[in-house]
């Protein structure tokens, strides 16, 4: 798990407690339970795993179990403007790995990594269906089609203000 | 992405294509029950309560000859059957939303454009295996349909089409959703349900099927969106006239989800027993910028590839199979003579890996092992013997996995090496890569007569590699360079070049 230990404050603990109570403290809608509490956290590290396990009353084995076998899930902390490649078949076809490599150049950053100043993480996906628009870069919700590796310094200017 | 999946739905001549599935994708307002009842909406399940009995719509239903969608193409009366005939006080319809393949995307697609006909279906469902509970196990990648369907939900219960006393009968039927979290693995039924049950999606060995044990160990009935999607009208139109559309053992249309190297791209439905060329070059216009067409991936990562020779071959689930691929969900991939198809099996290698759940040892540490062969022979660093250890590998993977995903990972590999084996022997043995892919067999190089000498690369070379005097053309050293690609980048008169 992560090395950095962090400290959770009493509102947030209060947060994940009652998450989990809407979801009736039900080991079954554990992946419920973790789209939410990810979706106000941003990521899942090991201490808010612990809370959840406690509350559940499961092993934090289970919940950690659970949140690495699944890509969707994250212990790391994304960026303010998370982009992700798409590397499914067809964007790989028309060339999404020139376009990643764009991102990582520009970016100075590896695929999971976050930018220094917090801004920028990249990832990759695999496959939003929107196979017709192929290679395809989300930053956000934002989708961006047809990307050539060209495009990338512009899509990244926009965020940069 | 919003108005994304109609355009592609509405994009591609019709011609050669029949709409079960897609019938009111970008016709209707997804947004709008009404629109869904005015296209006869709703009526099959009103028609099946009111006057047929479970067993008589199961009959309906394998009578049509409908087989399920999602790839393995079991016959979904049958499956039903086996649900209805498992007695349980509690009995569950699943709709498997999870569209894990890259490159298919019918499923959003539907579930976007046509929420209310996965609905009406999964009642139908419910009625005929005597189930009160739906859950749709949906992509958390999918956020649009998600909307989609929680808004067509509302929308079905205030109609009472789904809740209680549904018609005025004593059949009641709900719907839920349940997120998966980015798990391929999870398309797999017994997978899915563990993850519906909040654990780590691994398969687990059948039987029991879930028709006997699924959900929270009650029978449960998986089905696909799209097979889902072609229930009502299979009711509507009745089942001689569905049998009547396709081949003899695979009958009504697939829904594919054409990419890659193709001039147009989307969804198409066409009947089962076309032929690939039709789709290819009719539907699909042909292959990008005149190139020429080299492989269709089908099947996604679990599939093969099929060539020049299999053009004219009859699309459905047997004639795929005997070609070395598969049906699977419908991901059509079109590829050109600038596609390497020792990289492409790497490609979905890697996924393979990347997806595998880690439970059987042959898929953990078999498709790995595979992956590194490949890799191997994509830097030039393979050896005859290694074409050898990928078909043995392969095959022992196949044998011994447990789910579909172990069992049908080494198709790309196989499906390959058949079809590309010279790809293969260029690689190894003259350690070069005919498609100008696999970057470490490739040289930098200067063309002498673009060269002017102005030492730009020369200057840019980070290791030293280039030499010529100024005004006269440079020379690439290639036991010293290191590939960067630094001096292409700077020259200005395109006379360095990869080949």
């Amino acid at each position: 798990m992560s090395s950095v230990k962090i400290e959770l404050r009493k509102d947030q603990i209060e947060k994940i407690h009652e998450t989990c109570e809407q979801f009736g403290n039900s080991e079954g809608e554990l992946i419920n339970i973790l789209h939410r509490v990810q979706g106000t956290f941003g990521y899942l590290p090991a201490e808010v795993q612990e809370v959840i396990a406690e509350k559940l009353n499961i092993p934090v084995a289970r919940v950690y179990g659970v949140v690495t076998f699944y890509s969707y899930f994250t212990m790391t902390p994304k960026g303010e403007f998370p982009i992700s490649i798409c590397t499914g078949t067809a964007c790989y076809v028309r060339g999404a790995e020139k376009v990643l490599g764009e991102f990582k150049k520009e970016l100075q950053i590896e695929v999971g990594e976050t930018t220094a100043d917090g801004k920028f993480s990249l990832s990759c996906l695999r496959c939003v269906g929107a196979c017709g628009l192929a290679p395809v870069v989300l930053v956000g919700d934002k989708t961006y089609g047809r990307v050539a590796p060209d495009d990338v310094k512009e899509i990244i200017g926009e965020y940069q203000s | 992405m919003n108005e994304m999946s109609e355009d592609q739905v509405k994009s591609i001549p019709r011609k050669k294509q029949i709409r079960i599935a897609l019938r009111n994708c970008g016709v209707i307002d997804p947004e709008r029950i009404e629109e869904y009842i005015e296209k006869d909406g709703y009526f099959s399940l009103g028609r099946i309560l009111t006057e047929l009995s479970p067993e008589e719509t199961i009959r309906i239903v394998k009578e049509s000859g409908l087989r399920g969608r999602g790839g393995a193409g079991f016959p979904t009366g049958l499956k039903w059957e086996f649900a209805l005939k498992n007695k349980s006080d509690q009995k569950y319809v699943v709709c498997n939303a999870d569209e894990g393949d890259p490159g298919a995307f019918m499923d959003r697609s539907i579930l976007e454009g046509d929420p209310h006909s996965v609905l009406e279906a999964m009642a139908i469902c419910g009625y005929a295996i005597g189930a009160d509970t739906g859950y749709i196990y949906i992509r958390a990648e999918y956020p649009l349909a998600i909307e989609r369907l929680k808004t067509a939900i509302t929308q079905a219960r205030e109609y009472g089409f789904l809740g209680k006393a549904i018609f005025g009968t004593k059949f009641n039927f709900d719907i839920f959703l349940k997120y998966g979290a980015g798990a391929f693995v999870c398309g797999e039924e017994t997978a899915l349900i563990h993850s519906m049950e909040g654990r780590r999606g691994e398969p687990s060995l059948k039987p029991p099927f879930p028709a006997e044990s699924g959900y929270l160990g009650k029978p449960t009935n998986v089905n696909n969106v799209e097979t889902f999607a072609n229930i009502p009208v299979i009711f509507q139109k009745g089942p001689e006239w569905f049998r009547g559309i396709g081949t003899d053992k695979s009958k009504g249309t697939k829904v594919f989800a054409l990419a890659g190297k193709v001039n147009n791209v989307g969804l198409i439905e066409v009947p089962m027993g076309t032929t690939i060329r039709e789709v290819i070059f009719e539907i699909g216009g042909g292959i990008r910028e005149g190139k020429k067409f080299k492989a269709v991936q089908t099947g996604g990562p679990s599939g093969g590839c099929l060539t020049e020779k299999h053009l004219d071959t009859p699309i459905d689930y047997e004639n795929l199979i005997a070609c070395g691929s598969m049906m699977g969900s419908g991901g059509m991939i079109v590829m050109d003579e600038d596609d390497c198809m020792v990289s492409v099996a790497r490609f979905f290698l890697d996924f393979t890996v990347e997806e595998s759940c880690g439970k059987c040892a042959p898929c953990r540490i078999g498709n790995k092992r595979l992956y590194e062969l490949l890799d191997r022979i994509c830097k030039g660093k393979g050896e005859m013997e290694d074409l050898d250890r990928l078909k043995n590998l392969s095959i022992v993977i196949k044998d011994t996995s447990l789910c579909g995903l172990g069992q049908s990972s080494p198709n790309p590999v196989l499906s390959t090496m058949d079809n590309f084996y010279d790809e293969y022997i260029s690689h190894v043995v003259d350690k070069k890569c005919p498609s100008g892919v696999c970057r470490d067999l490739l040289e930098y190089f200067i063309v002498e007569e673009n060269c002017v000498g102005c030492t730009a690369c020369a200057r840019a070379c980070p290791v030293g590699a280039i030499s010529g005097e100024r005004k006269e053309p440079h020379v690439i050293n290639p036991e010293i360079c290191i590939k960067c690609g630094a001096c292409m980048e700077k020259c200005k008169f395109d006379a360095v070049i990869l080949r």
